[in-house]
């Protein structure tokens, strides 16, 4: 009986998140880290559709400013209850995923790209230009903290790490069912080829647009639960800078990875908080490092593990092969 | 009227620019199906150099150009030998993304050599000449006939000289071009040496009457995507034509519909297009 088996692992994981506000000394480790669950969320919808179908999307930090401007608006000049601002960001955030992925997903490879690219500066400029509705660039100010369920209030700095923990190992957990379902299976044919695919009999373009759909829901649910964190957000959370970091987390973790959104956002948040006097210069290291890992780690830390993992375990089981055929031999 | 041809005459000014912006991006992608991403931060590089040449070392505006266009163009074939021909056999997914590594790398850069301030740069040519009651500035008038020239120096080289030839024949066919025994990774390394070097006098013909700052490239660089899919990707013609159609859209569209907005209509082009035509417009088939 293995004790470190990967079930255990992730057991012990979860044990270790769900304590750890009692570990932490104070808490500005619990922000840093529920700051890194939201980001983790949104990567997960980014590599959903571009590590698992194939299409590379830069439009994902303006779907996570509607996701934010939703909510912020809702609560703050409708004045709408937290939950039902938060579901109805969600929704708002997936129509316009719907609409914009109809007709984006038509277009393949580098203009899918350049495509979403153009969309995401358009969600950008216009929550930067329309400042009767979004206050442009001064803000929005003043959106309240989630509200209470019942006797559970989030006031606290562990109550707020809590709420977002939970909503990640929910994404976690849907995209985990996803990727091993036939959905799964389908996106991934669809990445592999879309011709032959098609060919086969899937409907290529039912499948990448719930694939658009569901990542557009994970940023825009991210966007809803940063701007109810942080409490002050402003149009630069939809720019390209913010489009380039959540790519950046996704490509160090490992892209088509199920680890690798969590493991890369976690890694690089921290560093480079710990690195304060780096970051204005951030890049100067992360840029070179985006590069030299797609060069030679395609697919990140996560998939670099992996693929160590299974040469090891290949290696291993040569050597059960070499062995028995020398008993064979002998006997 | 008189506004309609100011408007017109600042169309061609910033139509010249994107012009040689979108040509160095289209030439990369034509040959080398690669959408360069960190074009924009070559171009910001290039003002860059200018700038500090002009007012480090006191030289003058076209040596110091001259020499943003080396520094430029060599730091082109640096990136084609160290990634894109390490990534030439990888999924298309990947040269995209290294090539935001890139930009990030060199956005990064600027701001920590010239710090995030915005400059200006001064050039010999900032008098005021007056045609036929029209009032036009010498550098404006500058840039659309350097551009002409370079746009002329960049065919003559492409159809009369032996290199030129050898690009053109690569972005017909890869492997008939190396059939023939052309060697593909001088002429790569050539095609970007090109891009760098068109990237750089965009950027000091139009720093003078732009600013120059970390984040100039970004827009430009989205603006010559648009252009390259107006003109069909990797066509030559099309990105001429693609810049100045730009270029006038956008300056007619800051007067006459609204100066907030100016830059939208690039982006609402772009979507319009694409969603008529998924492939782009007078796209070849393949690819």
């Amino acid at each position: 009986m293995k004790i470190l088996t990967k079930r255990n692992g992730i057991i012990a994981l979860i044990i270790f998140a769900f304590s750890f506000p009692f570990i932490a000394q104070n808490d500005y480790y619990l922000h840093m880290l529920t700051l890194s669950f939201i980001w983790a969320i949104a990567v997960y919808g980014i590599n959903l559709l571009s590590g698992y179908t194939g299409y590379l999307s830069l439009a994902h930090a303006g779907f996570f400013a509607i996701g934010a401007y939703s909510l912020g608006l809702l609560t703050v000049k409708a004045g709408m209850n937290f939950w039902l601002a938060l579901v109805a960001a969600c929704l708002i955030t997936c129509t316009i995923g719907f609409l914009i992925g109809l007709i984006a997903l038509r277009t393949k490879e580098h203009f899918f790209a350049i495509y979403t690219l153009c969309v995401g500066y358009i969600i950008y400029l216009v929550i930067d230009k329309w400042e009767g509705l979004t206050e442009g660039v001064r803000g929005l100010i003043g959106i309240p903290a989630p509200g209470n369920i019942g006797p559970i209030t989030f006031d606290t700095a562990a109550s707020q790490y809590y709420l977002v923990l939970i909503f990640l190992l929910a994404v976690i957990l849907i995209v985990y069912r996803i990727i091993r379902s036939l959905t799964g299976r389908t996106y991934m044919a669809i990445r592999n080829s879309e011709d032959l695919a098609q060919t086969i009999g899937i409907s290529t373009m039912k499948n990448k647009l719930t694939a658009f759909v569901l990542s557009t829901f994970f940023a825009g649910l991210a966007g809803a639960l940063y701007a109810s964190f942080i409490r002050f957000i402003g149009p630069d959370i939809g720019s390209t800078a913010i489009m380039f970091d959540l790519l950046m987390y996704l490509l160090v973790g490992g892209i088509g990875t199920l680890s690798g959104p969590l493991v890369g956002t976690l890694l690089l948040v921290i560093l480079s908080q710990n690195l304060q006097f780096l970051q204005e210069y951030r890049m100067l290291i992360f840029g070179p490092l985006l590069t030299v890992i797609i060069i030679f780690y395609p697919r990140g830390i996560a998939g670099a593990f992996f693929d160590w993992q299974r040469k090891r375990k290949d290696n291993e089981l040569s050597g059960v092969r070499s062995e028995m055929h020398i008993k064979a031999e002998e006997g | 009227m008189e506004i309609l041809i100011q408007q017109l005459f600042n169309g061609l000014t910033i139509g010249s620019v994107y012009s040689l912006v979108a040509l160095g991006l289209t030439l990369v992608y034509g040959i080398l199906h690669i959408p360069n991403f960190a074009h924009g931060a070559l171009y910001m590089l290039g003002g860059y150099i200018t700038l500090s040449m002009m007012t480090l070392y006191g030289v003058n505006y076209w040596i110091a150009m001259f020499v943003s266009i080396i520094v430029v163009g060599l730091l082109g074939v640096l990136l084609e030998r160290f990634v894109f021909r390490l990534l030439r056999e990888a999924p298309p997914l990947h040269d995209k993304i290294a090539a935001i590594g890139i930009l990030l790398f060199l956005e990064a850069f600027a701001q920590f050599v010239w710090g995030a301030d915005f400059h200006t740069m001064t050039s010999p040519y900032g008098q005021v000449v007056n045609i036929m009651g029209l009032t036009f500035t010498l550098q404006r008038l500058l840039i659309i006939v350097s551009a002409i020239a370079v746009m002329v120096l960049l065919y003559l080289f492409l159809k009369k000289t032996y290199a030129g030839s050898t690009i053109i024949a690569m972005s017909q066919s890869r492997e008939g071009a190396s059939l023939v025994g052309i060697n593909i990774n001088k002429v790569a390394m050539l095609t970007f040496m090109i891009s760098g070097g068109l990237a750089a006098i965009a950027s000091s013909l139009a720093s003078p009457i732009n600013l120059v700052f970390p984040g100039m490239g970004h827009l430009v660089i989205l603006k010559a995507f648009v252009i390259i899919i107006l003109g069909g990707m990797g066509s030559i013609p099309g990105a001429i034509v693609g810049g100045y159609i730009l270029g006038f859209s956008e300056s007619l569209g800051a007067t006459y519909i609204s100066n907030d907005y100016k830059d939208i209509i690039a982006f609402i082009l772009l979507v319009v297009i694409l969603t008529m035509k998924p492939t782009g417009l007078f796209a070849k088939g393949e690819r």
